[in-house]
């Protein structure tokens, strides 16, 4: 497993911090009614089998570039910094509007980032994570990451044929994060990221297809690879899940959610939820539940919080912060 | 059935909080047994009660659909163990 194996692996050399965080979402609102109506079900089923309430979907012109330079300016703009001061971007999608360019290099342009690298990462859901954990390792060689998560997963939930238990699922929005390699509100301790390819198939959106999910291996998986992250993050670092004051999981479905803390023998209300309103918005949904727990209750000094997420891949992680 | 596949039909019940009985090859998803979030407490709980450790390998769903299907990769699990 990744960074999950031998403890020796645990890089106390270097240092990093997450210094701002930001998200943007799309203003128009999709009520539960207004998908059942589409998809033929009611919108209570909606809600009990994933804890969504609502959705955003972007209109048709605000892109996944669009919606990361977005998000990405309000985190400049909230940390003081110019776009010179960054130096490497890793943008997230799944959901990118051509197969190639992704839309790395396009932000960065717009951002007015000169000559920096713009890597694409396209994971869904667990690539906010993967690419936290990348940039944990370049910061201090680069200066400042800008790490974005941008999905438009608006367009995968309504390809035809459409299917009630893949459509009700999704929403569309950004999230942008500053890895530091100096200061920060929150310092990366460490983390932990891995993949499993025997179930790729389970969880895929092929070229010119609807999404294919097989939603009894996702959860069986995640429920399993998930809590044993944490556990084995916490554990090499000498601490236990009720020792994390936070954390925050990537919004796939509020009972997965519940399903992971109960495993950890944690209290339900130490994991930040947002799903309620933006659904599952794939890779991004981290980085604004990130963005908005930083807003509404963030750790004190000296607290752990725990990022967490599992995708298409499969991938997962984790990833162990302190507040400063 | 034989022990095994009451012990099986026991933690079936458990997890699925029903009172009915499965016929041994019914298809636990389709009669509403098991569903995406029972299956993994289904899971743990054979682990637990037959002592094996079942690898993320083996985790898929149609290796646990019926009761008989459950029999057979835990018969076929204790001869990889032996």
């Amino acid at each position: 497993m990744g960074r999950g194996g031998p403890p020796s692996r645990k890089r106390g050399c270097l240092v990093a911090f997450l210094e701002q965080m930001a998200r943007w979402l799309p203003e128009r609102v999709v009520a539960n009614a207004e998908m059942g109506a589409l998809l033929g079900c009611d919108a209570e089923w909606i809600r009990n089998v994933s804890g969504i309430e609502e959705r955003r979907f972007a209109a048709p012109e605000e892109t996944t570039v669009h919606m990361a330079v977005e998000a990405a300016r309000q985190c400049l703009a909230d940390a003081g910094i110019r776009p010179s001061d960054i130096g490497y971007l890793l943008c997230s999608c799944g959901s990118g509007e051509r197969r190639f360019p992704g839309p790395a290099a396009s932000i960065a342009s717009a951002l007015g980032c000169v000559e920096i690298p713009a890597i694409d990462l396209p994971l869904a859901s667990a690539g906010a994570l993967v690419a936290l954990d990348l940039a944990r390792d370049l910061a201090p060689r680069y200066g400042r990451v800008l790490v974005v998560a941008t999905e438009k997963m608006s367009t995968v939930a309504l390809t035809q044929p459409l299917e009630r238990g893949v459509s009700m699922l999704f929403g569309d929005g950004a999230g942008a994060c500053i890895v530091s390699p100096d200061k920060g509100r929150l310092q990366i301790v460490d983390s932990l990221v891995a993949s499993d390819g025997q179930f790729a198939d389970d969880l895929a959106l092929p070229f010119a297809s609807p999404l294919s999910m097989n939603g009894r291996s996702v959860i069986l998986h995640a429920s399993r690879k998930i809590p044993r992250a944490i556990s084995m993050l916490l554990e090499r670092n000498g601490l236990r899940p009720s020792d994390a004051a936070a954390y925050v999981m990537h919004q796939a479905n509020l009972n997965l959610i519940w399903k992971v803390a109960d495993a950890l023998e944690v209290a339900s209300e130490r994991f930040f939820t947002n799903i309620a309103r933006y659904g599952n918005t794939s890779s991004a949904s981290l980085l604004i539940a990130a963005a908005e727990l930083m807003d509404s209750n963030p750790p004190q000094p000296g607290q752990y919080a725990v990022l967490t997420a599992f995708g298409a891949g499969y991938q997962w992680g984790a990833m162990l912060l302190r507040a400063a | 059935m034989n022990p095994q596949h009451q012990l099986i039909l026991q933690l079936v019940k458990k997890v699925s909080r029903k009172d009915s009985s499965p016929q041994p090859e019914e298809s636990l998803f389709e009669s509403g047994y098991l569903d995406s979030f029972a299956l993994p407490d289904l899971v743990s709980e054979l682990e637990a009660q037959f002592g094996v450790k079942i690898p993320d390998s083996d985790l898929n769903p149609r290796k646990f659909d019926s009761i008989e299907r459950i029999a057979s990769y835990l018969e076929e699990r204790a001869h990889k163990g032996a």
